[in-house]
């Protein structure tokens, strides 16, 4: 069994399908640096993350496949699914010495790897731009907290800053631990002190909080309710469409 | 923006609730950086889902719920003695803002029962739309109701600021509206839709000489029916959607399961439960014409006037037509894929990309995604397979498809052989 471990970047990835070839072997295993190791087996290769080894494998990627394929995997790659690395891996390795492409080969399990954990990854951003939520703070910034499956954050920070182009606003990963603040011309990545309010429960508290924004939370809180229709109630559905795990922030939710 | 906006919009927000439609989607308005907000395209985004599940995408509401119509079908007719409330123009707009700047919405979707003459309506509503796009700069996405008897002048003026517009026909058959509703007739429901239709289509011939003509309700319009309030059978309304949908701007039919809102009225029929099965039903034939290749008279025939409720509209198909099966998924055309049940557009898709590299198997295909607990009754692929609906029968399938799913854990001692 050959085992190689990487440092869980793309690039990471990249150098270890370069290495796979200079050693002319398949691993079995792909690890991130914590990976659990198995118990038994012959050769540990230590992916040494090279730019340059990289770039060369980049380049012959972008040769072999279109770059809808290309964006796909690399969303793809944002997955938490602990297989998938070495799936990839696979995927590129097949990649670059196959013509014409392969990338619509769905009954290789690789490629479809990357076709279904793209489409995981995207739903959850696409999650990301149904259901942040603002709260408007005194001095006119809006603030959302969110704790998405992926870090998806990056995907979706480009339609809000375009969305709320004339609002400064901040949207907060709780789980990761940064977020971006808006101020009205451009995004900065950001980190929140540990110590604060809002951080600890994703919401405002009173002398930070706009003194209309309880006004139309309670207005919206009543819309969501008024709007539903009693003889036809499906919570069922109701989470299956909005799953539990976004509730803590939803202001309807409250 | 005080206690009584909150009064009146529990009040207009439960008025407008039974109107289906909440898409966003159709169109793209790109944000100029002047202005506030954008519509994206490609799928809609829906914010949030209400306890009946149905998704909140728009701020749906009503700008008064006083009607002069007396339509036994609505909740808002003149008999009826519920609380009524009127917003005016500046609180529809300002709680619009305010959710939109939240991420609450994608947009408005804004209807009104008839006050005083449809012209007067149709000015308020239009008002409202033009406020939002040229005193707010609104990118959003904005949903209009045009009221039928309005003049073209109006829905003109509307439309310009529109992405969508509908006009709902609510009853398939003109008899029976006109039994329903006496003071209405399906002239005074297509009248508007053509003033839509014609402004849409004035303005892409316009827009291929000039460069800057303003769009006109660039989503097309949308329309809906009511279900179970009447005795037509779903021939009739699959039959209606389908003319509809050969309209050039009409993008999208809603269904509607009848709740009984007026148990009073004898005209109606007294239902303990909205025909939600049927109505689903309609929605999966909707998604067959749209997406499926399938024409109307295929899914509901002359024999069979009704859907099955039993099994979903593409099922049903497939049980009368045992002759188009079984189809070798290797080598049939797209359109013959997309036609076995346990099949999708997604799946189908990826069968006929996959099938080039090589030869497909049934492990492949439940990899994919095939729900081969249905299709395999439907399709070959090379494999030795048992019992497809060619070499058994249509009522076998059936009977093994519709069975009542057995409980996890019914029996644990007993191990079970499966011999399908």
């Amino acid at each position: 069994m050959v085992i190689y471990r990487f440092d869980g970047s793309f690039d990471g990835l990249l150098t270890a399908v370069f290495d796979s070839f200079a050693r002319k072997e398949r691993p079995d295993a792909l690890l991130p640096p914590d990976g659990d190791m198995p118990l038994f087996y012959d050769t540990l290769h230590e992916v040494d993350t090279d730019l340059e080894k990289s770039t060369r494998v980049w380049k012959k990627l972008s040769a072999s496949i279109s770059s809808g394929a290309r964006t796909a995997l690399m969303t793809a790659f944002l997955t938490d699914n602990a297989g998938f690395p070495l799936l990839a891996l696979r995927f590129i390795s097949r990649a670059v010495t196959t013509t014409p492409s392969i990338e619509n080969d769905f009954s290789d399990p690789a490629v479809l790897a990357v076709v279904k954990e793209g489409r995981r990854v995207r739903g959850e951003a696409h999650r990301l731009l149904q259901f942040v939520r603002f709260q408007k703070a005194v001095d006119g910034t809006y603030f959302s907290m969110v704790e998405p499956l992926f870090d998806v954050l990056p995907f979706a920070i480009k339609h809000f800053a375009d969305r709320f182009s004339d609002q400064p606003f901040i949207i907060y990963d709780r789980i990761r631990d940064y977020g971006y603040h808006y101020d009205g011309k451009e995004t900065k990545r950001i980190t929140l002190r540990s110590d604060s309010y809002h951080l600890s429960t994703g919401r405002l508290s009173d002398e930070l909080m706009d003194p209309d924004e309880r006004l139309y939370q309670q207005l919206w809180r009543n819309y969501v309710r008024y709007t539903a229709i009693t003889e036809r109630t499906n919570p069922r559905k109701q989470r299956q469409d909005m799953p539990v795990r976004f509730w803590k922030y939803l202001t309807e939710m409250q | 923006m005080t206690e009584a906006t909150l009064e009146k919009l529990k009040i207009l927000a439960a008025a407008a609730k039974y109107d289906v439609s909440c898409s966003s989607s159709g169109t793209v308005r790109r944000n100029d950086g002047k202005g506030v907000g954008n519509t994206v395209g490609g799928v809609g985004i829906c914010h949030s889902f209400a306890a009946d599940g149905r998704c909140i995408a728009l701020l749906k509401i009503m700008l008064t719920n006083y009607c002069k119509y007396d339509c036994a079908y609505c909740v808002n007719r003149r008999s009826n003695d519920i609380p009524r409330a009127t917003l005016s123009v500046s609180e529809v707009v300002d709680i619009t803002m305010e959710f939109y700047r939240r991420n609450y919405i994608e947009g408005l979707f804004l209807s009104s029962g008839v006050v005083r003459n449809a012209d007067y309506t149709m000015e308020r509503i239009a008002r409202i739309a033009k406020d939002l796009r040229t005193i707010h700069r609104f990118n959003g996405y904005i949903h209009l109701k045009s009221i039928p008897g309005a003049s073209q002048e109006l829905v003109n003026e509307a439309g310009r600021y529109a992405d969508r517009m509908s006009v709902n026909i609510e009853i398939p058959r003109e008899e029976s509206l006109r039994y329903l509703a006496p003071e209405k007739n399906h002239q005074s429901i297509f009248e508007p839709m053509g003033y839509i239709r014609q402004g849409v289509l004035q303005c892409q011939e316009d827009r291929k000489t000039m460069r800057h003509v303003p769009r006109f309700v660039p989503a097309g319009q949308s329309t809906q029916m009511i279900v179970g309030a009447t005795p037509d059978t779903d021939r009739d309304i699959l039959m209606a959607s389908s003319s509809l949908y050969s309209m050039p701007t009409m993008r999208r039919v809603y269904y509607s399961g009848y709740v009984s809102v007026n148990t009073y009225d004898s005209r109606l029929p007294a239902l303990k439960q909205p025909p939600l099965v049927r109505e689903n039903r309609l929605y999966q034939a909707d998604w067959l014409m749209r997406f499926y290749q399938f024409k109307a008279e295929e899914i509901a025939d002359d024999t069979n006037p009704n859907l099955d409720l039993e099994v979903d509209p593409k099922l049903g198909w497939a049980l009368r037509h045992p002759e188009a099966f079984p189809v070798d998924i290797n080598r049939a055309p797209y359109e013959m894929i997309l036609r076995v049940p346990g099949i999708g557009v997604k799946s189908a898709t990826l069968i006929v990309n996959a099938r080039r590299y090589r030869h497909l198997n049934s492990s492949h295909l439940s990899k994919i995604g095939v729900v081969m607990k249905r299709a395999k009754y439907f399709i070959t692929c090379g494999e030795l397979t048992a019992g497809t609906i060619a070499d058994t029968s249509p009522e076998y399938v059936r009977r093994i498809l519709t069975a009542p799913r057995k409980l996890k854990g019914e029996s644990p001692l007993q191990l079970s052989l499966d011999f399908s």
